[in-house]
């Protein structure tokens, strides 16, 4: 059987982790290098890097970065931040990532799906989708969550499928930063609709979201989170060993 | 040295970066001459067959890959391994290397297994000695990207992973190694893959 994943995400500005981990006491550590080894030695699965400069310099920069991770760290890297035409997944699968997250990009331009998955394969190919209820119906965000689409989240997450995305990152806007938990209701809606995998994102607040997440999801094949992990409220390696005591399978 | 066949199919970045990361001296190459140089030979490969099948056509590198395998380790990863099969019948049917009997297939496997098969998966060992595995264990995990699997006699067979059915996970045939998983992407466990690869005489 397939193990479920655990997958960190870090957030690149400039060149550096924006939220970096507290190692020890001693202090913050910002090279994102350093994070992915720390990230890669305590057992993710993969890695998502998520570029959030502005600036040519910046993504001058993340380029950089992304190189030097991938010379040192032997697992799945995801690049997502800014992806909007083919030649935004060229620009990163060249440097070392495996698969490139699009997000607004396809909003606003659906075809890019499907050429990067003719180009490069759907396996490369991740939609990321940022949704929220909108008077009882799961609609599709843009532009880091501020602006509703109108776009009904089930229908895009099928078409992102048809169109020949890999993988869907499904973040629960309703539930982000609450951390009570993932967003069981929506993650099932949209595993019901697709067969491709889906990444559950959103709202991870302490080891038992995950046991929950898994063993109610049954169609949901990974778990992403951010803070809890870079400020250690969860180790990556004893969330994995509970997940495994509960019967779930994991790479440990 | 180990020659990486470029034959305009996938990505070489992290296969060459985890053969430097090791200290094993590589070369992405298309030119015979490396090919007949090198100790070891490694075959990658992503996409479909057919398309990659006639990529390496065009290269003219076939014979010589042929005639090196019998005088040194090959090693075929993902695409690159089915590659070593005698047959594909990936959206059509194609004629594949030969140096593995069998056929490479489409999964016919219960709807709650999706396809891609991707991901990590453990290891289940068939033949122990198989040389690639001096460093890893028994249950190991790796990691997969494909829609299509090798069906070869047991005796072929050094691993699989569970998916519904026994995938197979590595192929061995003499001087001939298949992974149709990812060692370069398979952290440590694939690293110490590729390490014994790169001990191989």
């Amino acid at each position: 059987m397939l193990a479920k994943r655990i997958i960190p995400c870090l957030d690149i500005r400039n060149g550096r982790v924006v939220k970096g981990v507290k190692f020890g006491d001693l202090r913050d550590v910002e090279d994102p290098v350093e994070m992915a080894k720390f990230y890669n030695d305590s057992g993710a699965d993969e890695l998502v890097f998520y570029d959030i400069t502005a600036s040519a310099e910046g993504r001058k920069l993340f380029a950089d970065t992304l190189v030097n991770v991938a010379k040192q760290i032997f697992i799945p890297l995801t690049v997502g931040g800014g992806i909007s035409s083919v030649e935004d997944f060229d620009r990163v699968l060249k440097r070392g990532a495996d698969k490139v997250s699009v997000n607004t990009g396809a909003i606003y331009n659906p075809s890019i799906i499907n050429e990067a998955a003719k180009k490069y394969g759907s396996q490369c190919v991740v939609l990321s989708m940022d949704i929220k209820r909108v008077d009882g119906e799961f609609k599709i965000f843009a532009k880091g969550g501020r602006e509703n689409t109108g776009i009904d989240a089930i229908e895009w997450a099928y078409k992102g499928q048809e169109e020949g995305a890999g993988e869907l990152v499904v973040n629960s806007i309703d539930t982000d930063g609450v951390k009570k938990g993932f967003d069981l209701e929506m993650l099932d809606a949209i595993c019901a609709k697709v067969s491709i995998p889906v990444i559950a994102s959103g709202g991870a607040g302490c080891k038992e979201d995950f046991t929950t997440l898994f063993k109610s999801c049954k169609g949901v094949d990974a778990g992403l989170a951010a803070s809890i992990f870079h400020f250690k409220q969860v180790d990556i390696k004893d969330l994995k060993k509970d997940l495994r005591a509960n019967g779930i399978e994991v790479r440990l | 040295m180990i020659a990486i066949v470029d034959y305009g199919v996938g990505n070489l970045f992290s296969l060459k970066s985890s053969l430097d990361y090791l200290g094993l001296e590589s070369k992405i190459t298309s030119d015979e001459k490396d090919l007949r140089d090198a100790d070891k030979i490694i075959l990658p490969g992503v996409g479909a067959f057919g398309d990659a099948k006639a990529k390496l056509e065009s290269t003219g590198l076939i014979l010589v890959i042929k005639e090196e395998a019998e005088k040194k380790p090959l090693l075929g990863i993902c695409l690159g391994m089915q590659l070593l099969l005698e047959k594909s019948y990936e959206f059509g049917e194609y004629e594949g290397l030969g140096f593995i009997p069998g056929d490479v297939v489409q999964f016919d496997i219960p709807k709650e297994y999706k396809v891609p098969h991707m991901g990590w998966n453990a290891l289940d060992f068939t033949q122990k000695n198989c040389p690639l595995f001096k460093y890893i264990k028994d249950k190991d995990y790796v990691y997969y990207v494909h829609s299509f699997y090798a069906k070869t006699e047991p005796k072929y067979v050094a691993a699989t992973s569970n998916y519904a059915i026994d995938v197979t996970g590595v192929v061995w045939n003499k001087n001939v190694y298949g992974t149709q998983f990812h060692p370069e992407k398979s952290g440590e466990v694939g690293l110490n893959i590729l390490r014994a690869f790169g001990e191989l005489k």
